[in-house]
């Protein structure tokens, strides 16, 4: 693009708030997956580790609002701000900017339900958080897809050790829940009748 | 109006973030389970109990008003 | 030898000429239909005159639950008939419903009509479901408009904690039978969250002789406090596994051989150990039993012989009631394991002589556990554990050195693993009221 415009300006804007959003969700994933199977930070109480999950995914609502915004103020391509939250109705890159918004809602609907949790309850509040493992991935692909930032150099090692974080954080998620017993793993027939197999051969 | 911590132990899944944030009234048992002091929670404490509440990773704590507490079935 | 058997009166649950009744016709020559009172409150009226307390092991008046089921505002309530009968020890309400289904259906719908509930629902052990024809004795009543709410039958997973009321809502809200945490209770917000009534199937058998001969009938066995009769599962260390019905205050030395046994297991597997010289002298009856710690339960009553250990016993049960846990409660699911094998330890079962502080972390894990879990499993388990370390102390200090002062034997207890011994249903004078028949392997 040629030339210092302020729409120029909004755009880089844009896409640089577009890329720290990207690093922060992966952040809050990962440190979600890390509460969710109470794993620690070195030196930091358990305590700290749910504040920072909840304090960077406030930073992450900030970055995306100031993503979503830029984009629509910058005149040089046509984003309504309809389309920030309506999938697939941009005049621009309607399937990229489509999944941007399919993860914004499911990112305001986790945001929303956990602001509210203590009024709507465990389950619904549980069932909505599940959500997120579906906003971030989306969240990739509209960013690979939006623009060529992340094809190439740099941005592209940093998408690359995004998926590598949350790859990583599944991995040890799987694996932690088989070495610790005391964590709930659901009572069903199955695990009952592994109960009654082990109390029997344990003895006369 | 007397205010007692109260854990849904279904729920309640061994984080031990209320522990961390309420020790004057939370401990854990040597299998990382909360150990709630029934009493009412003071009144210089019930900020701190209010945010082991809302904190707890798995809304399994609560708060309640009324002074029977809970009853198992 | 055994007392001299007490006369109780006419038995009034299990047929006394010795025959099953569970032909309908046979029941209607006997009873008659269904009574319905069709006075809104009648039947809980008379149910609170005559006393009836619940007979699944809780002893709760029955007046009072109809009144909080009728009385709750949460929707259209559902009435459950429990023989979930996820004791291993307790055979009565399979035999109550072998002999004397009529009687539990009867009371289903009576009980149906005094809360309103739109639905009823026989809850039942999985094993039991085909062998006790329900589904026919069910639909053969309403066929022929004996039953004015079709009964729903719905298995009953064979499990400890099966029976426990908000399992139960759960298995048939169709999810797991699992315990919920509470409140709301099953009153407010049972199946589907609807209000529910919960009762055992004795106690609708119960309420199907109140509803016809009234509670001053109902009161002429048993005690005043503790009126009517009650049905027992009888354990001694020989012959076969029992079912007895008895008037409440029957001395326990008329139910059981005692003169054999070193102590007495009563209320079941959350129940107590009694010492053999102080449980000759009490009686069937919450009150006789409470200086024991002990209570009537759900009737479940064994004799140990002098032949077996106590302790052994107390840690092959501690055992299954561990692995029973619903897994839910951090403190239930790790401290049960726990106690059972510290329990196992101290009855010589893991081969080798216990530690000393075996005894004393058991009691710790026993204080942790207590009345942390969202149902009471882990407090009834705690309570036998407690009395076995009480009443078989001598024989802990006999195996902290190595020795048991009765050769281990077969089990006596049952947990579920061993066959069900059969035998025809017979009844009689109180002592030798019923031979409990169940084929087949539980």
């Amino acid at each position: 693009m040629g030339g210092i415009t302020s729409s120029t300006a909004l755009w880089y804007a844009s896409r640089a708030t577009g890329v720290v959003s990207l690093v922060l969700l992966t952040g809050v994933l990962v440190l979600g997956i890390m509460v969710n199977r109470q794993g620690r930070l070195p030196g930091l109480p358990r305590f700290a580790v749910v504040g920072l999950h909840r304090n960077l995914s406030l930073l992450a609502v900030a970055f995306v609002a100031v993503h979503v915004l830029t984009a629509v103020a910058d005149s040089y391509v046509s984003i309504s701000i309809a389309a920030a939250v309506i999938p697939f109705v941009s005049a621009y890159k309607p399937l990229w900017l489509g999944l941007g918004a399919v993860s914004a809602d499911l990112m305001a609907a986790v945001i929303v339900t956990s602001l509210l949790r203590r009024f709507i309850g465990r389950r619904v509040w549980r069932g909505v958080h599940w959500l997120a493992y579906a906003s971030w991935p989306v969240a990739i692909l509209h960013s690979i897809g939006s623009s060529g930032d992340l094809r190439g150099g740099p941005f592209l090692v940093l998408v690359i050790v995004c998926i590598a974080a949350v790859a990583a954080a599944l991995v040890w998620r799987l694996a932690a829940a088989r070495r610790r017993p005391g964590l709930p793993v659901p009572a069903g027939p199955a695990r009952r009748r592994a109960q009654q197999t082990m109390a029997r051969a344990g003895g006369r | 109006m007397a205010a007692r911590l109260q854990v849904n132990p279904i729920a309640c899944s061994g984080h031990g973030v209320c522990a961390e944030l309420l020790p004057e009234l939370i401990s854990l048992d040597e299998w990382g389970y909360p150990l709630i002091d029934s009493r009412p929670v003071p009144p210089g404490l019930s900020r701190s109990a209010k945010r082991a509440v809302t904190d707890c990773p798995a809304l399994a704590l609560r708060l309640a008003a009324d002074e029977s507490g809970g009853t198992r079935a | 030898m055994i007392a001299a058997p007490v006369r109780t009166g006419i038995p009034r649950l299990l047929p006394s000429d010795g025959r099953s009744h569970a032909a309908l016709d046979t029941h209607l020559t006997s009873f008659g239909p269904v009574p319905y009172l069709d006075q809104p409150g009648r039947l809980i009226q008379v149910v609170r005159d005559a006393g009836l307390t619940g007979r699944g092991g809780a002893a709760f008046p029955v007046h009072r639950k109809l009144e909080a089921v009728a009385a709750a505002r949460t929707g259209r309530p559902v009435a459950v008939a429990n023989a979930a009968e996820g004791e291993p020890a307790s055979r009565k309400d399979a035999t109550l419903l072998l002999t004397a289904p009529h009687l539990v259906l009867d009371g289903l719908q009576l009980t149906a009509e005094a809360v309103g509930a739109t639905r009823a629902v026989l809850y039942i052990r999985d094993d039991l479901r085909a062998s006790t024809r329900l589904e026919i004795h069910v639909s053969e009543r309403f066929a022929r408009g004996l039953d004015r709410i079709a009964v729903e039958v719905v298995s009953a997973p064979i499990q400890f904690l099966a029976g426990q009321e908000t399992a139960l809502a759960s298995a048939v809200s169709g999810a797991a039978a699992l315990p919920r945490f509470t409140p709301p209770r099953v009153f407010e917000r049972g199946v589907d969250r609807r209000p529910t009534l919960v009762q055992n199937v004795e106690t609708l058998a119960h309420v199907a002789l109140i509803a016809r001969y009234g509670s001053a009938w109902f009161r002429g066995a048993g005690l005043p406090d503790e009126p009517g009769t009650m049905l027992c599962t009888l354990h001694n260390a020989s012959g076969p596994v029992m079912v007895a019905e008895a008037a409440i205050g029957t001395p326990l030395a008329s139910l059981l051989d005692i003169s054999q046994a070193t102590a007495v297991l009563a209320g079941g597997y959350h129940g107590t150990w009694i010492p053999a010289a102080q449980a000759s002298a009490m009686a069937l009856s919450n009150a006789s039993l409470r200086p024991a710690d002990a209570s009537a339960g759900a009737g479940v009553l064994a004799a140990l012989p002098a032949n077996r250990c106590g302790l052994v016993e107390t840690a092959r049960v501690a055992r299954y009631l561990a692995a029973e846990s619903a897994g839910q409660c951090g403190p239930c699911r790790n401290g049960l394991p726990s106690i059972a094998a510290g329990l196992a330890e101290l009855a010589g079962l893991t081969g080798r002589r216990p530690r000393s502080s075996v005894a004393a972390d058991v009691s710790r894990w026993s204080r942790l556990v207590e009345g942390r879990g969202a149902c009471h499993h882990p407090d009834g388990t705690v309570r036998l554990v407690r009395s076995a370390l009480r009443v078989f102390a001598d024989e802990v200090r006999q195996h902290q050195q190595g020795r048991c002062s009765a050769p281990l034997g077969r089990p006596f207890l049952p947990t579920g693993a061993e066959p069900v011994t059969t035998g025809p249903v017979t009844t009689g004078p109180v002592a030798r009221t019923g031979t409990v028949t169940t084929t087949g392997r539980r």
